[in-house]
């Protein structure tokens, strides 16, 4: 096969296996007649009724909010924590037990703990325990990116009589970023994981609710919504979060492409 | 949607801990003074924020009652086969991910055509949460370990088969072309140059997966009842036992240390040839 025609085969399979594998998932539905399976084309038409747009703004709205403020905490707090982290020895012995059990420890074991010690199931512990988790993945990577920090740079900067400000400003999070944004992207899928474990065990509002109610009520068309909202969630989250990076760190993919390695 | 920066960033974490072995002897007591310093000024912490009241210590049981909660759980059976269950699930999960995961990845990896042909339905499907999956499961498979094990095998499927398709995918050209021109046919290359080659990726993949897996375990027996210890912080949660809840919290969270250190050590191993271990000088 020419190249050519190798690669109109690769974009037709591309293209056709996906439409595929809905067909087929169409198929199966309406031949199984389950119950707990409905038809695609009944979750796709349920999926508009509720979510384009008449509940989007009870529910996504809610989640979304949650998301994006427990991620922006998470990016501030990650950051400053790790920045120091990152330039000092001791500072890092001293904080490693403490990243590495908050990070082993299955984010639902905590669920009911954060209810109880924050006295609520509403925004302050949806938020505030989507922030938490979040913090992990950031924190780690903008260490491992200070500390892969040439020290001749920081060196050079302080000879030069640059202050530590405008040091960490200009020299150490620039050259971090590309690490620290690899972590970010990590904390902004965990995020939306959290948001539905935490919304479906313990809330009155928000994507995850409605997962829990509609499953409580035998309501399989908006279940399954629900589901499928989720994924496009995730799916949009991260593809925005892609298209961030790929603009402000599009000097490091110019960089790489002549520092190779 | 991982990216290359990923997978670098999974293989480069595991290099810091090589130069230790080099350090003096003083230095070496030094860390360790200071890392066990470290947990002992936050577990007094955790004592003095309870028992001062500062948190109510019916919210905040002091670190004291909470171990030695611990302590009495961990001379009662029940608690033993909690515990099994919910390592058999985390097994058991990861088992059947890694049967999937890597022969798929190999496959994906080695063919342009199928990757092509999946790369869509693998970037929609990775991100979508597991715990979405929950109310189906629940309906479906009910509070039977095969929902546990779903759930987690789902989980821990996704950065395996990425790893391995990077993994393979990054194996040199040029061994894989020189094994050709020694006439190496098609398997042998694939077992003798492409799977090696691809390991410290797996590994890798490998110990992102037990920590998935671990989760998912957990939060099956959370939302569903599977038996475990999910189960168990459930029970405590609608009873009202905060100490209970904060000593099952421990006993999940030392789970998770466990499988972490033990996962990091397979992945050490599998990486100790690779060029990311050789000192530079």
């Amino acid at each position: 096969m020419s190249p050519r025609a190798q690669s109109a085969v690769k974009l037709g399979l591309e293209i056709a296996v996906p439409i595929g594998l809905l067909l087929a998932w169409q198929a199966w539905t309406v031949h199984a007649q389950s119950q707990y399976f409905p038809r695609l084309s009944t979750i796709l038409v349920q999926f508009r009724d509720m979510w384009l747009f008449s509940q989007f703004g009870e529910h996504v709205v809610p989640s979304l909010e949650r998301i994006l403020l427990g991620f922006g905490i998470a990016v501030v707090v990650g950051i400053a924590l790790g920045i120091p982290l990152g330039f000092s020895r001791w500072g890092r012995v001293a904080a490693m037990p403490h990243i590495e059990f908050w990070r082993a420890i299955p984010p639902p074991a905590l669920l009911p703990i954060s209810v109880v010690l924050l006295h609520s199931i509403g925004n302050v512990q949806k938020v505030s325990f989507i922030a938490f988790f979040c913090v992990f993945p950031i924190l780690l990577n903008t260490i491992d990116g200070v500390r892969g920090i040439d020290p001749t740079l920081i060196d050079t900067a302080r000879s030069y009589g640059i202050r530590r400000a405008a040091r960490i400003r200009r020299i150490v999070l620039p050259a971090a970023m590309p690490q620290i944004a690899a972590g970010m992207r990590i904390s902004l899928a965990l995020a939306v994981i959290i948001m539905v474990v935490s919304e479906y065990f313990s809330s009155t509002s928000g994507v995850g609710y409605v997962l829990l109610i509609s499953k409580n009520t035998f309501q399989m068309g908006p279940m399954w919504a629900a589901i499928v909202l989720i994924g496009v969630l995730g799916y949009l989250l991260g593809l925005a979060f892609a298209l961030a990076e790929r603009y402000f760190l599009a000097w490091h993919r110019g960089w790489r492409a002549v520092n190779p390695g | 949607m991982a990216t290359r920066g990923d997978v670098a960033t999974a293989v480069t974490t595991v290099e810091p801990r090589v130069q230790r072995g080099v350090r003096l002897p003083f230095e070496r007591l030094k860390v360790t003074l200071v890392f066990v310093g470290s947990i002992a000024a936050s577990l007094l912490l955790w004592e003095l924020v309870s028992k001062s009241g500062l948190i109510s210590e019916t919210d905040l049981p002091a670190m004291s009652t909470t171990f030695s909660k611990l302590w009495d759980f961990m001379h009662t059976h029940a608690f033993w086969t909690a515990f099994g269950q919910t390592v058999r699930g985390w097994a058991l999960g990861l088992a059947v991910a890694t049967v999937l995961a890597v022969p798929i990845g190999i496959f994906l990896g080695t063919n342009d055509f199928a990757a092509r042909a999946f790369r869509v339905p693998i970037e929609f499907l990775r991100p979508i949460p597991s715990a979405a999956l929950i109310p189906v499961l629940f309906l479906t498979l009910g509070t039977t370990l095969k929902s546990e094990v779903f759930l987690a095998a789902f989980g821990a499927f996704w950065p395996l088969l990425i790893q391995t398709m990077y993994g393979v995918h990054d194996v040199d050209p040029l061994a894989v072309d020189t094994a050709r021109a020694f006439g190496l046919g098609r398997y042998e290359r694939l077992w003798r140059i492409t799977l090696p080659g691809a390991v410290p990726y797996i590994a890798t993949g490998l110990r992102i997966a037990s920590t998935v897996s671990l989760i998912l375990a957990f939060t099956a027996e959370l939302f569903m009842g599977v038996p475990g210890l999910g189960q168990k912080v459930n029970e405590a949660s609608s009873y009202g036992l905060t100490e209970d809840l904060y000593a099952y919290a421990l006993a999940v969270g030392f789970l998770g240390v466990a499988i972490h250190l033990a996962m990091s050590a397979v992945e050490r191993r599998a990486l100790r040839w690779h060029p990311s271990q050789r000192s530079v000088l």
